[in-house]
């Protein structure tokens, strides 16, 4: 029985209480670890209890996955104890993790598409050069597994003829094949449909009910309250708190991930809205791998205001900045831009965006808005090379572009002042005014910006705002998507929260608090308790 | 933990390049000295016989000529992401549309069938192209595989049309008919007497001209800018609202038009007929040419006059010294692709950390630009 | 036809599809585990040489064998370590080791042994020699059946064997061995295999050798048992037609062999189709000789199904920070 824990040195399980060091199943010690100068994890301290499913959430970037990639031996910590079963450990990979008992499920799962279930379970793991045996043994405990937890998966079946929520079953089997005690799922419901997710919950729970530990890793309050039993937060790489589910509430939780940062005061008048610049009409958005990420969309912008969405990274934000700006084909819906509809379609929709007069400033400047490897003024003229502004005919006038670079540099305040430094050598925060400044100066209606200071050091983050504001009091319309909170509420003058791939909610940022935005963008509405369901009414 | 530092340009382009080379070199002669001969004494006889007088350094830039040609539509290619390996068969198969011109057209003047020869070969072999950068844009077929394939299937085809459609009827050997006299393109010895009666011909100056038309095209023009974006970065293009597939088409179409050239060099300019195999590789040299020149116009020129001169000193070096033989130049190309094309991450990171080294002020500057950039 | 043809086309077309069995079988495991190979000619050219050279000088079989595989083990993992350990291009690493073997073989050939680049004619001791498989003889009497064993089943030399008997035994690697499932699992998803503690650049030396091996065979085949010596360029592209042949099988054991038996087929028929009239159409033979490589473009492109490689072909694995 796998509630015999193979546990070592463990006495029997015992509910919490007495404070015997084998009372908790993993316990982290002060843990440090920084990327160049990224602290991404500071004396962090966390005990996991033995048969319990303990969350951690946090933001995006708040220093979960780091730690728990320290735990499974994939980074190592630079400074820092791992206690597990109260002894000390230095884990130096992920196979010594594996014979501590500790496994996990990735977020982006490993497995090989083209293999059967059963292939993907035993690879690593074979008895011996024959796969014969190994298979023969495999499907058994498979068998018995399935029953053991309710976790049914037809052995034989491929894994790219199954679903995402079956996948991540092979993935939990594969953990337990390999004798895991403690399973380490990261971010387990970020591909699943809500009933595979509730079907997730049921497995977990059943695990931890045979005297398996769970450590969840997730952003979403709702999980946090479904299943676990003790919730860890953490922002900006530091542990905050570690409570009992039972004995807080989502709003506190949301609280604490999100802190009480330092407002960054925006000097900004008040609104006038004008006509409707963007309207964007019933759209519907599928991603690279054909999953629906944007689901019946609607919305307007109009000249003079900026309206900004708030949202978790990943509840198809990105989607649908990529099919307004024309980067991606839009499965159904409609995008008008002063009223008349824009046909996107195609690799070069974006061109014709930007034709009718839609600038996009990009989430992700290094992937998509600049060409890193060019000189700081063949970017200052990505997407627009075929103005006439920058040669005759098919002549490219790099005096002209180099001096259009140029004075833009001086304008924006670029660092350094030199159009012809290779864009890889600019910082991240110049980086972003090269994008800001050649999508303003376009003179666009309409300004997308996603992310606008992600990356970006202080002290153009409030240059870069005040330049958005520009924007709008010179008439246009601005559409902000930002997974920072503060960020949105500082500068927009509407809020739209997207959850799930749709619009859940609208706020006004003078009087909506950061509880109450943080439970629409956890997909809990004001009213009712968790059931995101109830949310997709409000679609705007 | 501290990157390494990307290297100065110069270092980049000249250094780096140089030491493949000399490496490639020393390989090559520690060959030569293993089977018993004098290393120095076979790169004396190459020397001599790329550059020894007029006659030899003709030929040199005869070689030259094609492998500008062949350079040039493997960088061009490359500019844009895309690795055309199959230059070979656009330069086979251009000879087609090259030699259906000259002979219907054999009685003008050369200066008339010459510009038009060129046309008929650039559409030809850019044809030839075109087809792998089409099923590469819209299928998704991967363009190596489907150029190498193309390099076979044109060299059936030229077989068939040879033997069976341009050789004259009683005539034994596999070639088309000769173009008449009268619209033979003269060689460059009739202008230049120093060059003799060499190969060398008008030919290379259409390959002077390529190299500063790709020059302006790649740097200087609003398409070389896109296919420099899409080679550097596909998902930025995208962004841009440039089209991927079109760019993609276009690129190898022009890319086959270049190795098309060679067509011009060898039918209008030296043999004035179509033999079989007359491209004898040069396309695959054009892969060695372009990574040496670091795909660039100016490093091509060197590149091409390099190979060229090791190809007209290989021929010498076998009359030089018996038992050497032309196949070394083969073997010193192979080392140049192996080294600055494969194995470049063998030397990279040792330099740049040399130059670490040498420099405290360089090394002083890269932190503070890592530390910058981390910030992103 | 009679018989007597139909039987000595096959036999043909036996013999024809050995080298190509032996170099598609061989850059069936490289590209499995995810290195593309664009180099089977040039190890094959490279062991047909060395095969050549060392039988040529012992006049002994075996040993010009184990030459030939050496040669081609040792180019392979020059391949593998600018592929693998640098991480360099594995498509110009193939280019570099073709021309690499065209000119080094002709080079030393012509140094060596002073014929042109040939190496000297084999003694009979140096090179492979028919088998006449047990009653063959005996059993040649029997209608049909007789013939087609004695004529065209036995009497090939034991690479033809050796080929035909790599093909279950990679398949059953492939299948049913632990090797065979990391080496299926590392050419699609390396992250996985290194998540699941094997060691991917391991697993690519592995196959990258085997290759070797593989090529090794074919090149031998070339030189010390279809020809007696080495010529230039003897494989004359054979390489690129096994490339062409392990996509058109889409990287499988099985189809692999019944493609190679098809394009082995086609060049039999295009010696015997030379200036004969089919229905009085003349088929030209180059139609016939440039039909692999057209069927290999249509089935890339997608025209007649799709031939998708492994996923992570081509791509060097970098384990994240």
């Amino acid at each position: 029985m796998a509630s015999d824990t193979h546990m070592g040195n463990s006495p029997a399980q015992r509910p919490s209480g007495a404070a015997a060091a084998s009372e908790f199943a993993i316990e982290l010690i002060k843990i440090n670890k920084s990327f160049g100068p990224v602290h991404a994890n500071k004396d962090i301290d966390l005990a996991i209890r033995r048969g319990s499913v303990h969350g951690i959430v946090g933001e995006n970037g708040a220093g979960k996955s780091t730690l728990m990639s320290i735990l499974y031996g994939f980074y190592t910590a630079d400074s820092g104890e791992i206690r597990v079963d109260g002894t000390t450990h230095a884990i130096t990979d992920s196979r010594h993790a594996l014979a501590l008992g500790i496994g996990m499920v990735h977020q982006h799962f490993m497995l090989v598409d083209n293999f059967s279930i059963l292939e993907n379970v035993v690879l690593g793991v074979e008895d011996n050069a024959l796969l014969g045996p190994s298979l023969t043994r495999a499907r058994k405990e498979l068998v018995r597994l399935a029953k053991e937890y309710r976790l049914d998966v037809d052995p034989d079946a491929i894994i790219e003829d199954v679903s995402v929520g079956t996948q991540q079953r092979v993935e939990i089997l594969k953990a337990l094949y390999r004798g895991a005690d403690v399973l380490i799922l990261d971010e387990p419901t970020g591909v699943l449909t809500p009933s595979e997710a509730d079907d997730l919950f049921r497995v977990l729970k059943e695990l931890r009910d045979q005297g398996k530990t769970i450590i969840l890793i997730t952003h979403k309050l709702r999980e946090i309250m479904a299943i676990t039993d003790y919730v860890s937060v953490m922002r900006q790489g530091e542990m905050v708190a570690t409570l009992k589910t039972s004995e807080t509430d989502p709003g506190a939780i949301a609280e604490l991930m999100v802190g009480r940062r330092v407002l960054l005061e925006v000097d900004k008048g008040p609104a006038t809205p004008g006509e409707v610049f963007l309207s964007v009409e019933n759209l519907v958005v599928k991603d690279d791998l054909g999953i629906t990420r944007v689901k019946d969309v609607s919305f307007t912008v109009r000249s003079g205001e900026i309206v900004g969405i708030a949202g978790v990274a990943g509840n198809g934000q990105s989607e649908l900045l990529e099919s307004v700006s024309g980067m991606r084909d839009q499965s159904s819906g409609v995008v008008s831009l002063k009223g008349k509809p824009l046909s996107l379609e195609g690799d070069d929709g974006a061109h014709r965006a930007r034709e009718a007069g839609l600038a996009h400033v990009p989430e992700d400047r290094q992937r998509m808005g600049l060409v890193t490897a060019f000189e700081e003024w063949e970017n200052a003229i990505l997407g627009y090379q075929d103005d006439p502004a920058y040669g005759k005919g098919w002549i490219l006038d790099i005096d002209a572009a180099r001096a259009k670079a140029r004075e833009r540099i001086a304008q924006f305040d670029i660092r350094p002042a030199n159009e012809r430094l290779k864009t890889a050598n600019f910082s991240g925060g110049n980086q972003q005014k090269i994008v800001l400044a050649r999508e303003m100066s376009s003179n666009p209606d309409v300004l997308i910006v996603g992310q606008p200071t992600r990356g970006v050091d202080i002290g153009a983050i409030e240059f870069i705002h005040n330049q958005i504001i520009k924007m709008r009091d010179a008439g246009k319309a601005i559409l902000l998507v930002s997974v920072e909170l503060d960020e949105i509420r500082s500068l927009a003058d509407r809020i739209l929260v997207m959850f799930d791939g749709h619009i859940v909610g609208e706020a006004d940022p003078a009087t909506a608090t950061e509880g109450e935005l943080g439970l629409m963008m956890a997909g809990i509405s004001e009213k009712t308790a968790p059931a995101p369901k109830a949310a997709e009414g409000k679609t705007k | 933990m501290s990157a390494l530092r990307p290297l100065p340009r110069w270092a980049d382009i000249l250094l780096l390049p140089i030491i493949n080379l000399v490496l490639a070199f020393v390989i090559s002669g520690l060959v030569v000295l293993a089977i018993g001969q004098n290393p120095l004494a076979a790169l004396e006889a190459i020397v001599g016989g790329a550059f020894g007088s007029g006659y030899n350094f003709g030929y040199t830039l005869y070689y030259s000529t094609n492998f500008i040609f062949t350079g040039l539509a493997v960088a061009v290619a490359a500019h844009a992401g895309l690795f055309n390996i199959g230059g070979n068969g656009q330069a086979y198969i251009a000879g087609l549309g090259v030699i259906l011109v000259a002979l219907p057209l054999q009685f003008l003047p050369w200066w008339i069938t010459f510009p038009i020869a060129i046309l008929a070969g650039a559409a030809v072999g850019g044809f030839w192209a075109f087809i792998p950068g089409w099923l590469q844009a819209k299928r998704g077929s991967h363009v190596v595989i489907t150029t190498i394939m193309f390099n076979f299937i044109a060299a059936a085809i030229m077989v068939y049309m040879v033997v069976n459609v341009l050789k004259p009827a009683g005539v034994l050997a596999p070639e088309s008919a000769m173009i008449d006299p009268a619209g033979r393109m003269p060689k460059l010895g009739t202008f230049i007497p120093w060059f003799k009666n060499t190969d060398v011909n008008f030919t290379l100056l259409l390959a002077l001209l390529c190299l500063v038309g790709v020059y302006v095209l790649i740097w200087h023009t609003r398409f070389g800018y896109t296919m420099r974006a899409l080679g550097h970065n596909p998902t930025a293009t995208t962004y841009a609202g440039i089209s991927n597939s079109r760019t993609i088409m276009i690129v190898m179409t022009l890319s086959g038009a270049l190795a098309g050239m060679v067509a011009v060099n060898q039918i209008v300019g030296v043999q004035y007929r179509l033999v079989l195999d007359y491209v004898a590789d040069a396309g695959f040299v054009g892969i060695a040419v372009a990574l040496m020149g670091r795909n660039h116009p100016i490093g091509i020129l060197f590149a091409a006059l390099l190979f060229g001169a090791l190809y007209q000193g290989g021929n010498e070096l076998q009359y030089v010294i018996p038992g050497l033989s032309k196949e070394m130049v083969v073997v010193i190309q192979a080392l140049v692709i192996l080294f600055t094309g494969a194995m470049e991450g063998m030397f990279r990171p040792g330099l740049q950390r040399a130059f670490m080294l040498l420099s405290p002020a360089q090394k002083a500057e890269a932190e503070a630009r890592n530390t910058a950039k981390s910030e992103s | 036809m009679d018989l007597a043809l139909i039987l000595s086309t096959l036999d043909a077309t036996l013999r024809l599809s050995t080298p190509l069995l032996l170099a598609c079988l061989a850059g069936l495991y490289s590209e499995r585990a995810g290195v593309f190979d664009i180099g089977l000619e040039g190890k094959m050219l490279a062991a047909a040489f060395g095969a050549a050279a060392v039988a040529a000088v012992t006049g002994n079989v075996w040993l010009g064998l184990l030459a030939g595989i050496g040669v081609s083990v040792t180019t392979a993992a020059l391949q593998g370590a600018a592929a693998i350990t640098l991480k360099g291009n594995q498509l110009i690493a193939g280019v570099a080791i073709n021309m690499l073997a065209a000119g080094l073989t002709t080079f030393l050939g012509i140094q060596w042994f002073a014929q042109g680049g040939r190496t000297p004619q084999l003694t009979p001791g140096g090179r492979f020699q028919n088998l006449t498989l047990p009653f063959a003889n005996e059993l040649s009497g029997i209608p049909i059946l007789g013939p087609i064993y004695a004529d065209l089943i036995s009497g090939h030399n034991l690479l033809v064997y050796i080929a035909f008997l790599a093909v279950p035994i990679t398949w059953f690697v492939l299948y049913r061995t632990r090797f065979g499932l990391r080496l299926r699992a590392v050419g699609e998803n390396p992250k996985a295999v290194d998540t699941a503690g094997i060691s991917v650049t391991r697993l690519r030396y592995q196959a990258v050798l085997i290759t070797g091996l593989l090529c090794g065979l074919a090149g031998a085949f070339f030189s010390i048992a279809q020809g007696s010596g080495f010529g230039n360029n003897m494989t004359a592209g054979k390489g690129f037609i096994a490339l062409a042949a392990l996509i058109f099988a889409k990287w499988k054991p099985v189809p692999a062999m019944l493609t190679c038996l098809l394009f082995g087929f086609l060049d039999a028929l295009q010696i015997r189709l030379q200036n004969t009239d089919i229905l009085g159409v003349q088929i030209p033979v180059q139609a016939i000789q440039a039909l692999p490589y057209v069927l290999t473009v249509v089935l890339l492109a997608g025209f007649i199904g799709k031939a998708v490689g492994p996923k992570a072909g081509g791509v060097p694995y970098t384990k994240e920070r």
